[in-house]
């Protein structure tokens, strides 16, 4: 069967498109807004952000987050900082100009109009968080500062030290726990959504597990948001926090929302390299430190030298001497590609010989050691806690991390997803980024998302509703669902195998990385998609899961997210190797100019890939959504 | 490395706990603390036991979700660390290591190592936020923020909401949390307008749940983003001076 998907993309100029929009859509009085039932899951910066504003227009809502808190969201984690079109700095920034750039760094993978709103509400997101109190960096003069960030040419890039996410998770949460307290919104915490309840083709409600007490409920709703952030653990090593994961999209996927683009992700060119086996996770240096870092390897392959052992002209400073005019400042997929090549040619630095040098030598030569600990001291004071290495002293070492995920559920321009009642904000959606994310960019299509976009967009689905009453929970929609649950939390248990969730996690994510990393070939991927099933088949024979369903049991959670990720892990391969073209972070290497660099098919690949689930990963169904560019010429990136 | 555990069990919030040993053997120096816990649990769940629970998630020490008492030390030996990111170089073949979970009236048990620390958002909850509801701002470079207060702001709001500072006062008192999102806040231009409501209703729900503050300073030590206790003076001073503030503010009211 294949899918009719509506983008829903309003007639009109660009510039014009939203605010007309706006005024097109139906709307919900302020009286009315209390009939209507919202739930929000995830409650990171898209989550925690429309949650509050759906409250404060009067919604009634309900919340679910499976950490502790709201403040607890993998958004916390962002340091570099948050782009926004305010042209502050008189540089010449401007919405267009920020559009333009996110759609040329997108690969012209990305709906057009889509982006022109990101950036337009742009502008609004730093005046919302600046009031709430985020304590942004200032100039003398007490106005905002602003800085440059991955290779823009203006300076629009608004943060808070190393710590703008934390920042802005902090604004929202904040604002969420005022109407937390008033009693307008209904907060979950440690309540893990595993499944959406899907009524007469309408997403009425969703089921949880109560993390704490095992308990399966049922909660009921006239739409359902999922805010539940990206997928880069399929990965396993990842940039992400621990327990970010694919569970509440690839359920929704399940019961019949479109996955896009799987295989776009985004790997992250400065993160310290693992250290040893049991390496959890990866930590990421923020992206600035190639402004004033230098990345070199040994000429030579196997060099079992020191770093301040190999001469001047035994180094090979690959970034500079390929792209003379960009240098070291090479967007990050095209550094994250170079530095697995020189592994790949044995030139990898370091005990594992798993990375490539960030030399700051030549900084501290020309501005002195203490500019560059003014500028980067709590990353470098960052690396050596983790590495016992001092980068004043010894180059850094740093490799690629898969830190973002671009695909996502599949979106119309209200965000909802191809089932109605269903939306999909932040990370968790395919929308904005095409098939390459800007540097602090996330952050702003969070929270556009979800302070901006949804907020009014949801009222034109509803409004049609009033009157009518939710679907109560003991309905058999959702009496079914909470069985088919209960069945395969428990099923978990019963398999008594003898290797962890971990265990298997791991060897997926070296299957992905290896097949499904920065490079992709046909062999690989279909290489990929033999070895990802078979180990399936061993997991879910003989994984072991000690304890019980009825009480707090991490182990338990897992296994249900590791499960997950090996169905998406096969999507993500086949709609690798279906897209048969480089574009931004998805490089085939049968796709190529003849300097080695990413190669667009843009007659026969201009489109969003929109998967649909057949009940075999390995056999999902595509429909192809083309993009079409009214405003952008599309031209072929060179940083030659 | 070899190391001895002595871990503490508790099945759930009212069952009993007590200490356990268990060995660490080969730990890598290169490991963090979290990755050693990580192949111990690895191995009790080969020996058909259940592992330890254990909260974390980001690993880098934003999140605030960690949180262990090691050898009696909130979030261990190393000064301004979370419990993510300290490493195990920090420890010598042959030791013991005694990991507890936070221990405080505020914050129960869940089971093992985690505990539920809910009682920070009833804090926050009661008012520490500026009111803005979205859309209402007007353009941000409208107030302007001397570069010092912005700094200093960003020293309070740095807290990562852990509970190292609860967990390591004699008293389990949240002073220190609860100053810092007050100073936060109340330093900015931003703040002012409820800057006296806030304070009077945090305190106040702070100690609902919390002991109070006998200034020993040990929640500053353990604190893993070096919070300073000047944060609680000013706070003890802004909710001496809102008593009366907010008293002529209601009776202008009428
Ligand atoms: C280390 C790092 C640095 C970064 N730096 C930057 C930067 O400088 N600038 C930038 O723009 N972007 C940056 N990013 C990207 C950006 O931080 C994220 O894309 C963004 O914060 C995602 O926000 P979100 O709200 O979509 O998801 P998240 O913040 O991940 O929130 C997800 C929420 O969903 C909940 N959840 C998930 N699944 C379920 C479920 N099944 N049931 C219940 N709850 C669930 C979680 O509990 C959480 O509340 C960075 C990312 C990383 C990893
Ligand atoms: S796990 Fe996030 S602070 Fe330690």
């Amino acid at each position: 069967m294949v899918l009719e998907l509506d983008a829903k993309i309003p007639e009109g100029d660009l510039d014009t498109l939203w605010e007309k929009h706006k005024f097109d859509m139906k709307l919900v009085n302020p009286n009315n807004k209390r009939k209507f039932d919202v739930i929000v899951v995830g409650t990171g910066l898209a989550g925690a952000s429309a949650a509050a504003s759906l409250a404060e227009l009067g919604y009634n809502v309900k919340a679910f987050t499976f950490h502790d808190s709201p403040r607890r969201a993998h958004s916390i984690a962002a340091q570099g900082g948050i782009n926004a079109a305010k042209n502050y700095h008189g540089d010449g920034d401007s919405v267009f100009r920020l559009f333009y750039d996110t759609v040329k760094g997108g690969d012209y993978r990305s709906r057009e109009e889509n982006v022109y709103r990101l950036a337009e509400v742009s502008l609004n997101i730093i005046d919302q968080a600046t009031a709430q109190g985020v304590p942004f960096a200032r100039e003398y003069g007490g106005k905002l500062d602003n800085r440059s960030f991955g290779g823009a040419q203006v300076s629009r890039t608004f943060y808070a030290r190393g710590q703008t996410g934390q920042q802005l998770l902090l604004g929202a949460y904040q604002s969420l726990a005022r109407v937390v307290g008033l009693g307008q919104v209904e907060m979950h915490t440690r309540t893990e959504m595993l499944d959406v309840v899907v009524k007469d083709g309408r997403a009425v409600g969703i089921v949880t597990r109560n993390l704490i007490t095992g308990e399966i409920e049922s909660h009921s709703a006239h739409a359902v948001v999922l805010a539940t952030g990206g997928y880069s653990n399929v990965y396993y090593l990842s940039t992400n926090a621990m327990a970010c994961n694919a569970t509440a999209i690839w359920r929704a996927h399940r019961r019949g929302a479109a996955f896009a683009n799987p295989c776009y992700t985004q790997i992250h060119p400065t993160c310290i390299p693992s250290a040893e086996e049991f390496q959890s996770k990866l930590t990421l240096m923020s992206e600035s430190l190639r402004n004033d870092g230098r990345i070199w390897v040994s000429k030579k392959a196997g060099d079992d030298r020191k770093a301040n052992e190999i001469p001047e002209n035994e180094r090979d400073y690959y970034l500079e001497r390929r792209y003379p005019a960009f240098g070291n400042l090479v967007p990050r997929d095209v550094a994250s590609r170079n530095a697995e090549a020189m592994i790949n040619e044995g030139k990898g630095v370091g005990p594992l010989k798993n990375g490539v040098y960030l030399d700051f030598a030549d900084s501290i030569k020309r501005l002195g050691e203490d500019t560059i600990r003014e500028r980067y001291g709590n990353l470098f004071e960052m690396y050596e806690r983790i590495t016992d290495e001092n980068p004043y002293e010894v180059p850094m070492r740093i490799y690629p991390a898969p830190h973002y995920t671009m695909g996502g559920l599949w979106v119309d321009y209200h965000l909802m997803t191809n089932i109605p009642g269903l939306y999909a904000i932040g990370e968790a959606n395919f929308s904005d980024h095409g098939a390459n994310r800007l540097g602090a960019s996330a952050l702003m299509q969070g929270l556009a998302d979800g302070y901006f976009v949804l907020p009014y967009t949801i009222g034109n689905y509803l409004a049609p509703m009033l009157g009518e009453p939710l679907v109560p929970t003991d309905d058999v929609a959702f009496t079914e669902v909470e069985s088919e649950v209960t069945e395969r939390t428990n099923h978990w248990l019963s398999i008594k195998g003898t290797r962890s969730a971990d265990y298997f996690h791991r060897e997926l994510g070296k299957i992905m990385i290896a097949h499904c990393g920065m490079s992709r070939n046909e062999a690989g991927l279909k290489q990929a998609l033999i070895e990802i099933p078979a180990l399936y088949e061993e997991f879910k024979k003989d994984v072991k899961v000690l304890g019980s369903a009825e009480t707090f049991n991490q182990s338990l959670e897992n296994v249900q997210r590791v499960d997950d990720y090996f169905q998406l892990a096969e999507l993500m391969c086949l709609d690798a190797l279906k897209r048969e073209e480089s574009c931004g972070g998805h490089c085939r290497e049968e796709s190529q100019t003849e300097d080695g660099e990413a190669l667009r098919n843009d007659d026969d690949f201009a489109y969003v890939a929109a998967w649909e689930w057949t009940g075999d990963p390995g056999k999902a169904e595509v429909t192809k959504e083309p993009l079409d560019f009214k405003y952008v010429k599309l031209s072929q990136r060179s940083y030659k | 490395m070899d190391l001895t555990l002595q871990v503490w069990r508790q099945a759930g919030p009212n069952a009993p706990g007590r200490l356990v040993d268990y060995p660490a053997k080969d730990i890598s120096p290169e490991m963090s603390f979290l990755e050693m816990l990580d192949i111990v649990n690895e191995n009790l769940n080969a020996q058909g036991i259940e592992p330890i629970a254990f909260d974390h998630d980001c690993r880098e020490g934003i999140c605030g979700m960690c949180g262990l008492m090691i050898n009696g030390l909130a979030h261990g030996p190393q000064l301004g660390t979370a419990t993510c990111q300290l490493h195990m170089r920090k420890f010598n073949d042959g030791d013991t290591i005694v990991i507890e979970p936070w221990k405080a009236a505020g914050f129960p048990i869940v089971r093992d190592l985690a505990v539920d620390r809910s009682t920070f958002d009833r804090i926050i909850e009661a008012g520490g936020f500026i009111t803005v509801p979205t859309g209402s701002a007007s353009d941000a470079n409208l107030t302007l923020v001397p570069k010092e207060v912005a700094e200093w702001s960003m020293d309070a709001a740095a807290c990562i909401g852990c509970g190292a500072c609860v967990a390591a006062c004699p008293n389990s008192a949240a002073q220190l949390f609860t100053a810092a999102k007050i100073a936060h806040l109340s330093l900015l231009p931003q703040g002012q307008p409820e800057r006296w409501t806030r304070v009077e209703a945090m305190v106040d729900k702070m100690e609902e749940f919390f002991g109070s503050c006998t200034n020993h300073g040990e929640c500053e030590t353990a604190c893993p983003k070096e919070i300073s206790l000047d944060f609680i003076a000013l706070m003890n001073k802004d909710y001496m001076k809102a008593k009366f503030k907010n008293r002529r503010l209601v009776s202008q009211a009428g």
